[in-house]
């Protein structure tokens, strides 16, 4: 019971199939605990997007429920749902005509925050993602390098303080400099805010870096979860694969 | 360029009931074809429906459209509310297409990120998709009024007036000065409507990647 009180997130025996019939999702099962950081690491088409996507109800589930905040994904009014959770995703997708300010204003906006607060709320969020308010409000998204992008679309996910924030490969797209930089930071801020994040990925490093479980995802399936320290030492065989790879890097880059 | 000089007050008196049926046609063509636009954009089974049905409507010869709608009840009662019936169905076209292509050619990523906000539907339609595809939408409409300028002309045929007034007036009197007093202004009409539309899309299409 007392876990059960503790998942933000909680899927139960969901199943998701295409319209043409082809099973994406089968028999999965996963409790995402509150404030925790749970990776989902997997090769592309396993799965993990689409995951991602029955939370916040992009899509729906086929069978079984997908329980946020104990309340089944169906019975929430989708709209509700959506501005609950913050979501940030590879391409960003900042709207190109909105200027950043207004982009990262966006949800408060539609909850019909206080202008005063909503101007609060914008300053500190750009600051908290290393951009100070000032030098980049006014600006467009064309106007910004792919990195800075990232971070804006961060701020927006994060702008109307939402509980749950959901991330697909969200540095996937950045030169590896910015991305170990914008990761770092992204580790500080998640230690600091303390949000239930789920965050996709294909990189090993990434999760073991960023995450407080990894849940390894194969074929629609949910293979088993780790701690990162359990994850290096794991006997399951797509783990131990996933670490002979990260290992032989870091080796040939030693050698 | 004489019978021009001499007639000014008949050629602004064309001149302005040649505005009077662009205009009104134009704004019932946009009122009608943006909103089928959108349709389209989110019933896309409805593609071969509307689309087709409004190409078919282009390809029929504009004074055998004319001629086609005469026998219809309260349409054909007046020759000019005919006329701007006929030309709005001409314009559809381009409008309806632009609009389509507008909305369904922004960005997957602009969409999905917007849907997943919470915008409500009607939100993603005026904050996210009408601003984006207006560029698209305007160049439609910009091509419908060239074309609405020109095809105008052949309302004179079923006694609508405006410029074609002259063009028919002259092709019966083998007389080119005439025809000229309805060709220059119906060409230097569609010349500023292309500039002045086209200025706005620029303006609208400046903010976006």
């Amino acid at each position: 019971m007392n876990d059960n009180f503790h998942s933000a997130i909680e899927f139960r025996g969901v199943e998701y199939r295409l319209p043409t019939g082809k099973v994406l999702l089968s028999r999965l099962d996963l409790r995402v605990r509150r404030g925790e950081t749970l990776m989902l690491l997997g090769r592309s088409g396993s799965g993990k997007t689409t995951c991602l996507k029955l939370i916040n109800r992009l899509l729906a589930q086929s069978a079984g429920d997908v329980l946020v905040e104990n309340r089944s994904s169906l019975e929430w009014d989708p709209i509700r749902l959506r501005r609950g959770i913050g979501y940030a995703i590879q391409d960003v997708g900042l709207f190109p005509h909105y200027t950043v300010w207004d982009n990262v204003a966006l949800v408060p906006r539609l909850e019909k925050w206080d202008p005063r607060r909503i101007a609060d709320r914008v300053e500190e969020v750009l600051k908290l993602v290393g951009l100070p308010g000032s030098d980049f409000a006014e600006r467009y998204p064309n106007e910004l390098s792919g990195g800075q992008r990232q971070r804006v679309g961060l701020a927006r996910a994060l702008a109307a303080e939402p509980p749950i924030l959901l991330m697909d490969e969200p540095f996937g797209a950045l030169d590896p400099i910015t991305r170990a930089e914008i990761q770092v930071e992204f580790k500080k801020l998640q230690e600091k805010l303390g949000k239930t994040v789920v965050f996709v990925t294909h990189d090993v490093g990434e999760a073991l870096m960023l995450g407080d479980r990894i849940a390894l995802m194969e074929a629609g399936q949910m293979r088993k979860i780790h701690t990162p320290e359990e994850f290096l030492h794991s006997t399951d065989e797509l783990a131990q694969e996933y670490v002979k790879v990260y290992r032989t890097a870091g080796e040939l880059i030693r050698n | 360029m004489n019978f021009l000089l001499t007639h000014k007050h008949e050629v602004a008196m064309l001149t302005g009931e040649h505005l009077w049926l662009v205009g009104i046609s134009m704004l019932l063509a946009v009122a009608a074809g943006v909103p089928l636009g959108i349709l389209l954009a989110r019933k896309p089974k409805l593609k071969t429906i509307i689309l087709g049905s409004t190409n078919i409507i282009q390809t029929v010869p504009s004074l055998a459209l004319f001629g086609l709608l005469l026998p219809l009840p309260w349409l054909g009662a007046r020759a000019d509310r005919l006329a701007i019936f006929a030309l709005a169905l001409y314009a559809l076209l381009p409008v309806v297409r632009n609009t389509y292509v507008g909305i369904t050619g922004i960005s997957a990523p602009v969409r999905e990120a917007a849907v997943a906000m919470g915008l409500t539907s009607g939100q993603l339609l005026w904050q996210v998709e009408l601003p984006l595809a207006s560029p698209v939408i305007l160049a439609g409409i910009r091509v419908a009024t060239v074309i609405t300028i020109g095809v105008a002309t052949i309302a004179a045929a079923i006694g609508a007036g405006g410029l074609g007034e002259f063009i028919f007036r002259g092709i019966a009197m083998v007389d080119n000065g005439v025809i000229l007093a309805g060709a220059i202004p119906a060409a230097l009409m569609a010349l500023l409507a292309d500039f002045m539309l086209g200025g706005i899309e620029k303006l609208l299409a400046r903010r976006q990647y």
